[in-house]
């Protein structure tokens, strides 16, 4: 493996580190301006991590150990699930170390941890948030499983970016498979990612709050580490997205400074047009209530399964 | 050097220990200390040894003995060859950790005396041990039923509760028609020649319809022991039932002998199975999976919920199984290899995950006195041995990377993932939609474990007397931590686990998964796909990003923790029963899944003085299966009921006529 494989991989990891709260910023930025509000500062998601980070812990009265330790967990699996992800070259080392069902083991791994971790101190909104977080979970992760199956039996593969390669590399051909995926895939995002309609990033309104509410009791660094993971998660499935659906630009083959040096601005682009297209989407839609959470992602997981049976009615 | 003991020997010697070892502790029937302290850890050594001499053994060819017991002219035929040597490590491994877990776990109480229950046990493991290593159906079937009634009496072990008394004969009822159907199986196997011994049914010509046959009466006999769909109905009431190292042993273990028995069976005594008798244990095994997980996730009673998980965990086998069969069938060895890898690792998984699982819930048991999830919470604090143990236990069987449980997912998604190659059409189109069916049962079982895990053991005790838990003693620690270790080794370890279970897939279908020239830290089931996990990289970029990240935060902010009551959006007056219950966690699965479940729900009224909300959750193959069977079985008695007319006259009649008849017969 070259030098330049193991830079492109630490330059991945490093960038969705960085770029994650500006992503965020970004999209809440596109969202205000949808919405007719002067828009925060691009720049906000930094300054509120600063600012969590210079405080005070205060920890509840019944937190055990896992409550301090799932914050560096959760942060721990999405970085290296950052690692996997193919967003500006595939040439990447640590690929052989995982492949996309490990990215969506790593996922789960952070889902549980969470979970487990707002339920440790035993109050109401704790264990409601981790009963919801759960519930759109287990319907989320086999459809974005479901996704990914369809993505590799098109490119022989479940490496992430061996897929993500292959379909850029292919002559461009309309699959009608990755057209009923990608619809099955945004919806898994905006859930996964507790964006309207599943959930709403702005509310701590106890009715309808899922991830908030399992952030309840966190502060100061750990409620920083989460935010910034849950950054890191929107930002790693996008990228997802672009490896899958619109994977051209990323620099493929060879590890090569050029190509490198110009998927950053192609990346940086597609990250724009993305923020763009989830404001528009969580701007058009409503919240749904809780109980129509599990028929939008069964509809989800549906669509990923007609993606999976047009590939093998079709064979593309 | 050649070893003093040739393996089958070994094997023998330590299967025996463990039958002295039983016998031993009816010298002092009523001492629990000489039992649990001396005769339990002896056991578990004894597990140890038999690991140690069948995991070393693994690849060595099959050795075999005759034993001069047993009815005259049918002497027991044994025999020591990979599957049985991967089934005994199985075995040997899992029940040493629940052995020196029992040590510190069985202490004086009511019910079966200290000795009698070590007789019991040990006889378990014994019989167990001699059902991997018959090599005639009179060994195996005498085996086999010592194995179901030694663990009968081991679920009935506080016979004094009537309700204990019905699973025990649940379980035997259904063990029972099995057994039957099993024996039947060997009946059809043995293809007219009425040799019994494994070889002539090697070597036995069955036409493909009496083959299938053999199949089918298999499936079942060993699908009931394994708690397949429809046959499952003992698992959840037995399994509460059992003294808790005992639903370790048969949950653990046993099931496993059942998978044992299909492999034996389908791969090694028919020989070459159809193809399209795989397509009946994956439609069962995932609507099992599915069935079994859905369950757990509404039970209310710890080790009910973790007796139906080990229901889906058997249907996730028997499809890994069903798989195997379909690729061998038409010829695609890799991917039949892959499958039957899968198999056996999640085998070996399970044994370790779910035994650590249900030693965690005796733990709890022991010093709560509670198995309702309702009334335990908060445990972390007062056990954390047992909550951080089992902890690993619930991670692993949740399919978390880095541990085990992910490994035996990974290799079967990806058996499912080419699924689509199969040459026969719908069935390649209909197959890989299976592996939807195992990532949705696989992702609720992610959520059954969170329910489990964060209502026993986090959040506020729900009961006063919890706050005098206390954690378990040493014996069971270390069974725990020896079962714990065992996940974590599997998982980062799978290249050599897989290397190891090479010798068992060439016996069975006759190719090695190949590794190809991947590195020893990483898993490359197929070489030519480009698919590759290496765990131990994984784990160590997670750890290095966790150390980074803490030394980082403490060290550039250097600020203080402070304790102060929970927040809760300001609400000051929080109390243990306003977190879910298990019925509150369950609630969601309750309300989308509701077709599986037969629900009575008794809601309470606004103006209610003492308000009560009961909620019963049942299984609806009890009413549309059992029921009317039971129904009709009882008829059909009650019907034959006239010929018991009490009095003498009529039965010297009913010989007399019995007599004249088979005169006539003979005559």
């Amino acid at each position: 493996m070259s030098g330049l494989a193991w830079f492109t991989q630490l330059l991945e990891v490093l960038a969705a580190i960085s770029l994650a709260p500006l992503f965020l910023g970004w999209v809440n930025q596109c969202r205000a301006w949808l919405q007719n509000r002067r828009a925060p500062s691009l720049l906000l998601p930094y300054r509120g991590i600063r600012k969590l980070f210079h405080k005070d812990a205060v920890l509840a009265e019944g937190a055990s150990p896992l409550f301090r330790a799932a914050p560096y967990v959760v942060f721990g699996a999405m970085v290296a699930a950052a690692a996997i992800i193919p967003s500006m070259g595939t040439g990447l080392p640590f690929t052989t170390a995982a492949d996309a069902i490990a990215l969506v083991g790593l996922f789960a791994t952070a889902r549980v941890f969470m979970s487990l971790a707002a339920m440790d101190i035993g109050t109401a909104f704790g264990t409601l948030g981790a009963r919801r977080e759960m519930m759109v979970g287990f319907l989320a992760e086999p459809a974005l499983l479901i996704v990914i199956f369809v993505a590799s039996l098109l490119s022989a593969t479940t490496a992430l970016p061996l897929i993500a390669e292959r379909l850029a590399t292919q002559a461009p051909a309309l699959y009608p498979s990755l057209a009923f995926t990608a619809v099955a895939f945004t919806m898994v995002l905006l859930a996964e990612n507790a964006r309207i309609p599943v959930d709403n990033p702005a509310t701590h309104l106890e009715l309808t709050m899922i991830h908030e509410a399992m952030l309840l009791e966190y502060s100061a660094r750990h409620l920083a580490l989460m935010e910034w993971a849950a950054a890191l998660k929107l930002f790693n499935y996008a990228c997802i997205g672009f490896a899958l659906f619109v994977p051209w630009g990323a620099s493929t083959g060879e590890p090569d400074p050029a190509a490198l040096l110009l998927s950053m601005p192609v990346l940086v682009g597609k990250l724009a047009v993305a923020g763009v297209w989830l404001a528009l989407l969580e701007t058009v839609s409503a919240k749904l209530r809780v109980f129509r959470a599990p028929e939008f992602l069964a509809t989800a997981f549906m669509f990923a399964v007609l993606g999976l049976l047009v590939h093998l009615l079709l064979g593309a | 050097m050649e070893p003093v003991l040739s393996p089958l020997d070994a094997c023998l010697v330590l299967l025996t220990g463990w039958i002295v070892v039983g016998a031993a502790g009816m010298l002092r029937r009523g001492n629990v200390v000489f039992v649990a302290r001396v005769l339990f850890p002896l056991g578990a050594l004894i597990g140890v040894g038999l690991a140690v001499v069948a995991g070393w053994s693994l690849a060595l060819p099959a050795e075999r003995v005759t034993l001069l017991i047993g009815l005259p002219d049918l002497p027991f035929h044994l025999r020591l060859d990979p599957l049985s040597r991967t089934f005994l490590a199985l075995l040997g491994a899992a029940s040493a950790g629940v052995s020196i877990f029992a040590g510190g776990y069985f202490r004086k109480g009511q019910g079966t005396a200290p000795g009698v229950l070590g007789l019991q046990y040990h006889l378990f493991l014994a019989s167990m041990g001699f059902v991997l290593l018959a090599d005639d159906a009179y060994a195996f079937m005498v085996a086999w039923e010592t194995m179901a009634v030694a663990s009968y009496f081991l679920v009935t072990s506080q016979h004094g509760l009537p309700e204990i008394r019905s699973a025990g004969f649940l379980y035997l009822l259904i063990a029972h028609v099995g057994a039957i159907a099993i024996l039947l199986s060997f009946g059809i196997l043995q293809g007219g020649t009425w040799q019994f011994t494994f070889d002539a049914m090697r070597a036995a010509e069955l036409s493909p319809t009496w083959a299938a046959a053999a199949f089918g009466l298999a499936l079942f006999g060993f699908g009931a022991k394994a708690g397949l769909l429809p046959t499952h109905v003992w698992l959840p009431e037995a399994h509460p039932a059992a003294p808790s190292p005992v639903s370790a042993l048969m949950s653990g273990v046993m099931l496993k002998t059942a998978v044992y028995g299909v492999l034996r069976v389908t791969f090694d005594l028919l020989g070459e199975p159809a193809w399209w008798w795989g397509l009946v244990p994956v439609v069962l095994g995932l609507a099992t999976a599915l069935f079994g997980v859905v369950f757990a996730a509404a039970q209310t009673d710890m080790k009910r919920l973790l007796a139906y998980s080990s229901i889906e965990n058997i249907g996730v086998l028997f499809t890994g199984i069903g798989l195997a069969i379909v690729f061998h069938g038409v010829g695609m060895q890799a991917l039949a290899t892959l499958a039957l890898v899968a198999v056996l690792y999640h085998a070996v998984n399970h044994a370790f995950m779910k035994s650590l699982l249900f030693l965690g819930t005796g733990a709890v048991l022991h010093a709560t006195g509670e198995r309702n999830l309702g009334r335990l919470g908060g445990l972390i604090h007062r056990m954390p041995w047992v909550a951080w143990l089992t902890l690993v236990g619930v991670l692993a069987i949740s399919g978390l990377p880095p541990l085990n449980g992910f490994v035996s997912e990974w290799l079967l998604l990806q058996a499912f993932l080419f699924s689509h190659e199969v040459p026969h059409p719908f069935v390649n189109m209909l197959l890989p939609l299976g592996a939807a069916i195992v990532a949705l049962a696989a992702a609720l079982a992610a959520y059954v474990m969170v329910k489990f895990f964060g209502v026993v053991f986090l959040g506020q005790p729900r009961e006063p007397g919890l706050a005098h838990a206390h954690d378990a003693g040493r014996l069971e620690r270390l069974g725990l931590v020896w079962l714990a270790l065992g996940c974590v080794l599997l998982g980062l370890f799978p290249a050599q686990v897989i290397d190891a279970l090479g010798a068992t897939t060439t016996q069975l279908i006759g190719s090695v998964p190949p590794q190809g020239a991947s590195p020893w830290w990483m898993l490359a089931p197929l070489p030519d796909r480009q698919v590759s996990y290496a765990p131990l990289v994984l784990l160590a970029v997670i750890a290095v990003v966790l150390a980074t990240t803490s030394v980082v935060v403490r060290r550039v902010y250097r600020r203080d923790v402070r304790r102060a009551p929970a927040w809760d959006c300001g609400f000051a007056r929080v109390d243990a029963r306003m977190q879910d219950t298990a019925e509150g966690f369950g609630q969601p699965i309750r309300h989308i899944f509701q077709g599986f479940f037969s629900m009575e729900r008794e809601l309470p009224s606004a103006f209610d003085r003492a308000p009560r909300y009961r909620v019963v959750v049942g299984d609806r193959i009890w009413r549309l299966v059992y029921e009317p069977l039971g129904g009709r079985v009882q008829r059909i008695a009650d019907s034959l009921a006239w010929l018991q007319q009490g009095r003498i006259s009529a039965y010297l009649t009913y010989s007399f006529v019995t007599l004249v008849t088979l005169l006539a017969v003979v005559l």
